[in-house]
């Protein structure tokens, strides 16, 4: 009895993670469809780029130039016991452009302006707001998703650039001046080691982020209520699905897209 | 104008709609009645195409909304406008751009155009001095009469009321009734009207429903529901327990 109760559960929940990952993926194709279609909200894009990316730069930028300036002061302990401070900048920036600049800078997008979108489409949703578009024969993946989808995706690289560069320069900061490298070296390293692969991989990352992002956020947004409560509550569980949902498919999409581009 | 056949709806386990069949003649008001939790609101989501029914045929205009899409749903949307129980106005707008919402999304309009519009409209329901303000900054009442005056903007044929005066206090409900019975007399709207409010709503329309267990148990004008000798009725008017 207890076994067929089990197995009852576990089936039950296995159709639900299907039914899910559908309704995902119809999500996903239906925002990306819309895309492409007029009418183009401009408008309405410039406002999320604002929202998104824009709101996001002081954030992005103090935990660029932190990661940088810790992740430079680590190496350097590690790298004088073999003397080998000379490859400083390689290591520091290798570290940035291929990891820790598009997963970290995801992460922080998710924090910051993933929970908010999350939040805002789920009021919409409690407070009838996407009933009261659709009543008004106006799509409201026009208005809602899609100039998320944009914005996320214009948003992404460019940030992903700052929190690189200003961890490079955090890294200038430690290295140059608190351990006495000359700067020719730490900046020739860094040359000499940064390939092509390493930028398109870096582009690929952010790129890839940007849609994931908008699509967690966007998809938990626009159905709480459907099976996460209603109310406060179900705003409030929207939000922290999206949340850890995105932050953990960033991880897993960032180990993929690293094995994919390394044997490629 | 409005044609529900046999509707039937079911959100897992639980019955909402068991086979409603109700028709409103053109420039006809129908106040639609029952209780709490009974479906009246389902039952309107399914006029606007927001909900589709699981079996049954809602024709308005003489075409099937449920089977409708792209161009032809827009064009019979155009001709439909609902005020949601709670408004939902974007509150990210003011009054004003609210109401002009529908207009600048939809029209060619221009600016200045936009804004006459906006400001009859608002001045039709009281609110001209109110374009500013923030959803946030306006009371229920208010609310509800910006979500009419956006609704109406884009001059429906038909219009659906989710409870337009529930919560209100009574001076304002009256005010409300006001503005819907001038509307049905200048602009021969034809309205559905979900309420509970009785014998209020009972002032302003031409016939009444009722719903209960998912059907329409009666239908008639507002004197023969009150002579009505169906047990359920009765009690749904006289608010008796049992």
């Amino acid at each position: 009895m207890f076994f067929l109760h089990s197995l009852k559960i576990i089936g039950h929940n296995a159709i639900a993670f299907i039914r899910e990952l559908g309704k995902m993926g119809l999500f996903l194709c239906i925002s990306l469809y819309y895309v492409f279609f007029p009418p183009f909200l401009i408008q309405r894009v410039i406002k999320q780029i604002h929202f998104i990316g824009v709101k996001t730069i002081l954030v992005v930028g103090l935990t660029g130039l932190f990661t940088g300036m810790v992740l430079t002061l680590q190496a350097y302990y590690v790298l004088v016991t073999f003397g080998a401070e000379s490859k400083l900048g390689s290591i520091t920036a290798v570290s940035l452009i291929r990891e820790l600049g598009p997963v970290v800078t995801a992460l922080m997008v998710i924090g910051r302006a993933g929970s908010a979108l999350t939040a805002e489409i789920g009021i919409m949703r409690m407070s009838e707001q996407i009933d009261a578009l659709e009543s008004m024969a106006l799509n409201p993946y026009k208005y809602l998703v899609v100039p998320n989808f944009i914005a996320s995706l214009i948003s992404l690289p460019i940030l992903t650039s700052m929190f690189v560069a200003l961890g490079v320069w955090g890294g200038y900061l430690v290295g140059v001046n608190l351990t006495g490298l000359a700067p020719g070296i730490y900046y020739g390293s860094i040359a000499d080691s940064i390939t092509a692969k390493d930028l398109i991989l870096c582009s690929y990352k952010s790129l890839s982020f940007g849609v994931l992002i908008a699509w967690v956020c966007c998809y938990k947004g626009f159905f709480a209520g459907y099976g996460s409560g209603f109310g406060a509550q179900g705003v409030s569980k929207a939000t922290t699905d999206a949340v850890v949902l995105a932050s953990v498919l960033t991880l897993i999409c960032d180990y993929y897209i690293t094995s994919i581009m390394i044997f490629a | 104008m409005i044609e529900v056949i046999d509707v039937y709806k079911k959100f897992g386990n639980q019955t909402i709609l068991n086979g409603v069949n109700l028709k409103v003649e053109k420039g006809q008001t129908l106040a639609l009645i029952g209780g709490s939790g009974k479906g009246k609101s389902v039952f309107l989501k399914h006029m606007i195409g927001l909900l589709k029914p699981d079996a049954g045929k809602i024709l308005i205009a003489g075409q099937e909304i449920a089977q409708l899409h792209g161009p032809k749903l827009k064009a019979l949307k155009d001709r439909l406008g609902i005020v949601f129980q709670f408004g939902a106005l974007f509150d990210s707008l003011t009054v004003f751009e609210n109401v002009a919402f529908p207009l600048q999304e939809k029209t060619k309009l221009k600016e200045k155009e936009i804004r006459e519009k906006v400001f009859h409209e608002l001045e039709t329901v009281g609110l001209k001095d109110d374009a500013d303000k923030y959803p946030a900054q306006i009371s229920g009442g208010m609310r509800k009469r910006v979500a009419l005056a956006r609704c109406l903007i884009m001059n429906p044929d038909v219009v659906f009321f989710d409870e337009p005066t529930t919560g209100l206090d009574p001076v304002i409900a009256q005010s409300i009734y006001k503005i819907i019975q001038t509307l049905h007399r200048t602009r021969n709207l034809t309205a559905l009207i979900v309420s509970h409010e009785i014998p209020g709503i009972f002032k302003i329309v031409d016939q009444v429903a009722m719903l209960h267990d998912g059907k329409i148990i009666f239908k008639g004008t507002p004197n023969e529901i009150q002579a009505s000798a169906n047990p359920f009725v009765q009690q749904f008017l006289h608010g008796e327990l049992e």
